[in-house]
């Protein structure tokens, strides 16, 4: 599945994700800037991105662990999410998000 | 016999025998591997506890690969650790942050910290994992000039915010206790937390609502977007609610609270040839392209090299051996296990 990623320069970035992996490991594994400290334990809020309006509401809602840990990312938005948390399927082919700032 | 030169040496430096940039799960391993070797250690950590990411990021997150181990959490390990090494007497350092280092002229290391702790040794083990945790900045433009002056990380004196507009951002623990114990220093205290929810301590968010009940304490659902001031001197923020309404508020202080992050900091400045923010060793020493410098865990780099907690027990284990010929040139190293050998435990204080 593709996923379209906006970086921190804007610079817009086709990546493949890996059914059944993260969003966060297809950002990270085609070098993109995801720092994801914790591995993907839900633990450190740095694999943070926001997610474009259309896709947003076709995700699985955040967990109390998820949101707990995004109140330790800077600038949250009302379509923030860790990347680490979603899921790739194919209803989610073509999602588009955008890096957050570190 | 002449002193030597002016500056060449502090008065108040320690001398030891290796010095390990890093508390966390391999720093403190290899306390375990040098001490079996009579080498003493120091270490320096920028967390005030050891364990390094085990206890900041997952102190509660169960850990399922340490071999013999089914499965134990980060601050399990990390008590474990220490409970290990407390035979070796390895002195720690917390709440520093290592930030010179440089090779004295009779080939040791002289190694400063950001405290004043000035440290000799032959050998320097860096095992700082990711690097420093250091408070996250919000990316609001130009806040730098702010730090430090009207923008600050970590309270340290509470008086210095009697009387301000005091702003804070964030929906953690230290959001909410300063929200807390500074609403009664402050002139005006406003809490801003992008939702209506928080993973502080709920008795913190019972009590911060009373306060803003009894109109105590402010509270928006906002983001600073801004900061407003001259000369470093906040006055106003613009803040940015749920339906993008902007508005702007006086506040002559503000104190976001996103917890930590990992930034490599001083060691990128050590002269050890990084690649990829990665200090590159061999196998079979761990020692970086600088002799006597090595490095183990997370920071380093090799063909093969995986991040794990296991691997750097490996590489602590080799160093150790290397650096005992560095420390003791003129000894010869005995290999033994310490299921068999009685002077290993002696030293483990069980024989």
């Amino acid at each position: 599945m593709k996923i379209i990623a906006t970086d921190r320069k804007g610079v817009v970035h086709e990546v493949e994700g890996t059914l059944g992996w993260t969003v966060m490991e297809a950002l990270r594994d085609a070098g993109l800037p995801v720092a994801a400290e914790c591995g993907g334990a839900c633990a450190c809020a740095t694999c943070h991105v926001y997610v474009d309006e259309e896709w947003f509401g076709k995700l699985n809602p955040p967990s109390p662990e998820e949101l707990d840990m995004l109140d330790m990312a800077v600038a949250v938005e009302s379509n923030s999410r860790l990347s680490c948390q979603i899921r790739c399927e194919p209803a989610l082919d073509g999602i588009t998000v955008t890096i957050a700032p570190e | 016999m002449n002193s030597m030169a002016p500056g060449d040496l502090p008065p108040s430096r320690t001398e030891t025998d290796v010095i390990i940039i890093g508390a966390g799960p391999i720093g403190l391993f290899a306390v375990f591997e040098l001490g079996l070797l009579d080498l003493k250690c120091h270490l320096i950590d920028i967390l005030d506890r050891p364990g390094g990411q085990c206890t900041e990021l997952y102190p509660e997150k169960p850990i399922y690969d340490i071999p013999g181990v089914p499965v134990v959490t980060g601050q399990e390990l990390t008590d474990r650790l220490m409970q290990q090494i407390r035979p070796f007497g390895a002195q720690f350092h917390f709440s520093e942050m290592a930030n010179r280092l440089h090779r004295l002229e009779d080939g040791r290391w002289q190694l400063s910290t950001d405290a004043g702790t000035v440290l000799v040794a032959p050998v320097i083990v860096v095992a700082a994992g990711g690097g420093s945790f250091v408070p996250k900045r919000p990316p609001i433009a130009g806040i730098e000039e702010y730090e430090g002056k009207s923008v600050f990380y970590a309270v340290r004196r509470m008086e210095q915010f009697r009387g301000r507009d005091v702003l804070i951002a964030g929906g953690g623990d230290s959001a909410l206790d300063w929200t807390l114990n500074l609403a009664p220093v402050a002139n005006r205290l406003t809490l801003v937390h992008h939702r209506d929810g928080f993973r502080a301590a709920q008795h913190s968010v019972n009590r911060m609502r009373e306060l803003v009940g009894e109109g105590r304490v402010n509270f928006h659902v906002a983001n600073v977007k801004a900061l407003h001031g001259a000369n470093g001197q906040l006055e106003a923020v613009t803040l940015t609610g749920p339906d993008k309404k902007e508005w702007r508020q006086e506040a002559n202080a503000f104190l976001p609270f996103f917890g930590l992050t990992i930034k490599l900091g001083p060691i990128a400045e050590f002269g050890l040839n990084l690649h990829e923010n990665l200090i590159p060793v061999d196998t079979a020493k761990f020692e970086s392209s600088t002799p006597g410098i090595f490095a183990i865990g997370d920071i380093n780099g090799y063909p093969g090299k995986l991040k794990l907690i296991l691997s750097g027990f490996h590489e602590a284990a080799l160093m150790a051996q290397a650096a005992f010929h560095i420390c003791r040139p003129n000894e010869k190293l005995r290999f033994q296990y310490t299921t068999s050998s009685s002077n290993l435990q002696k030293k483990l204080g069980v024989a």
